[in-house]
């Protein structure tokens, strides 16, 4: 009997549930730990930028909240890919998990930007090419719940919110370029590998406080997730054992 | 190839015609909403004549959506979808049909009355020109985009506030250079640059939209 390791076998729920289960106490823990250290470095040992104050610290939620709502949106693409292609079950499943996470990081994001553009900008709100795609971004997540909420069978549920993924992910560089000739008036990109216009604290708070994100945003997915395969595969034989036998 | 689409354009435009209120009704929808604007607004000529390329082209997005769920819903209830999809030509091809004729019934008239509307904002006569053009070019795209999201909602309970939600973000490109291409003339820029790529963004749409829609589909039907 081989009983080597192999990857495919966590492609079950039966398999992925304990799997979860056992690696979500270590993602937040993960997370903590970075997000304790990026706030400690971003708030007390960056220095106070000379232009911006202190506002400008804002950007330690603000810049991770907005590469993760753009990520996330990714995974779920190449989830939906995956699902279309191999016609996984799990994968429609973490599309759906990671949704509303995406959607909270983009409405986080556009709620930071708010908050830190009043006071440099003098405006809660300009209709400039980041800020309109990243709104435009919060609607594709809507859009995307909406539909799947929608769907009662889970099969069709899963291939017709992947297909809407795809398509999304499709027009989005297009939804960007568009939004971008159209207007334009945001600070460029200051965060540069090889030059960057920031101090080296502020950089690593901002990649430490990234990290913490991701590892939220891994650990609430694998939450939610456990809790769709329960909800899913309520008639089998290994959720009746799981909610009989204990926990995990 | 080219029979399948002429063939199931004919059939489309056909019921259409059996069912012409449809049409009138998206028309007027359109007209209604753009003659509101002034009132909600006021009737100052310079404010009319800055607001009306965005006013008629969002007017026209939600004229075009109006008609959406139409387009395969009476198909899917007498089971004629389903022949379609096991017909031995690729569901793509018919879909493509399905698009142009919904773009003749819902978007070609629209082009066709915009003139008139961009009068009662005191556009001028090259603006007017580039307006006509603009949507004539522009409302494929719409149509096309449109029937992805007309397929995904198939038959689901809400699917025309649904398909709002999916398909309006993704017109939003569609919007920006359409309204962009009136406005450039209007400032003297020119509005080739946008019409060109509005004319690129109906082509991609007109060329890859179908497929999406025609895997939509199967999804649904399943």
């Amino acid at each position: 009997m081989k009983d080597r390791f192999n990857l495919y076998r966590f492609a079950s729920p039966a398999t992925f549930y304990p799997l979860a289960g056992a690696m979500i106490p270590y993602f937040v823990a993960v997370s903590v730990v970075f997000g304790l250290a990026g706030l400690w470095l971003g708030m007390l040992v960056a220095p106070t930028d000379f232009q911006q104050g202190e506002g400008y610290r804002i950007i330690f939620i603000h810049v991770p909240a907005s590469w993760m709502s753009m990520f996330i949106y990714l995974v779920m693409a190449f989830w939906a890919a995956i699902g279309l292609a191999f016609n996984t079950r799990l994968s429609g499943m973490m599309a759906q998990a990671l949704a509303p996470t995406g959607a909270l990081m983009a409405f986080l994001s556009l709620l930071t930007g708010a908050l830190w553009g009043k006071p440099m900008w003098g405006a809660w709100w300009v209709w400039d090419a980041r800020l309109t795609s990243e709104l435009i971004l919060l609607f594709l997540y809507i859009g995307y719940m909406a539909l799947t909420a929608a769907i009662d069978d889970n099969r069709r549920s899963d291939k017709a919110g992947a297909l809407l993924l795809l398509v999304g992910v499709v027009n989005i560089p297009i939804i960007y370029f568009s939004v971008k000739w159209w207007n334009t008036l945001h600070q460029g990109s200051s965060v540069n590998l090889a030059k960057s216009s920031m101090a080296t604290t502020m950089l690593w708070g901002m990649l430490l406080m990234a990290m913490c994100f991701w590892m939220y945003s891994i650990a609430i997915a694998f939450m939610r997730v456990r809790t769709i395969m329960l909800e899913r595969e309520r008639n089998t034989e290994w959720v009746k054992a799981v909610l009989t036998g204990g926990e995990k | 190839m080219f029979k399948i689409i002429t063939a199931v354009i004919g059939r489309d435009l056909k019921l259409a015609m059996r069912r012409q209120a449809d049409i009138v009704s998206a028309l007027f929808f359109f007209i209604i909403v753009v003659s509101l604007f002034p009132l909600g607004i006021g009737p100052e000529p310079d404010l009319l004549r800055k607001l009306a390329p965005g006013v008629l082209w969002v007017a026209a997005l939600l004229a075009t959506m109006l008609s959406l769920p139409r387009l395969f819903a009476d198909d899917h209830r007498d089971g004629t979808l389903e022949q379609l999809a096991l017909a031995p030509h690729p569901l793509g091809l018919v879909v493509t049909g399905k698009v142009i004729a919904h773009w003749l019934v819902s978007g070609l008239p629209l082009a066709l009355v915009a003139p008139v509307l961009g009068i009662q904002f005191d556009l001028s006569a090259d603006a007017l020109i580039v307006l006509t053009f603009a949507i004539l070019i522009g409302t494929p795209a719409l149509s096309g985009i449109g029937a992805i999201g007309a397929a995904l909602t198939l038959g689901l309970r809400g699917g025309g506030v649904l398909v709002s939600l999916l398909v309006l973000p993704l017109y939003i490109p569609v919007l920006i250079f359409g309204a962009g291409a009136v406005d450039a003339t209007v400032t003297g820029l020119g509005g080739e640059g946008h019409l060109s790529l509005l004319a690129a963004l109906t082509f991609a749409s007109l060329g890859f939209a179908p497929w999406a829609t025609a895997a939509a589909l199967k999804i649904a039907l399943e």
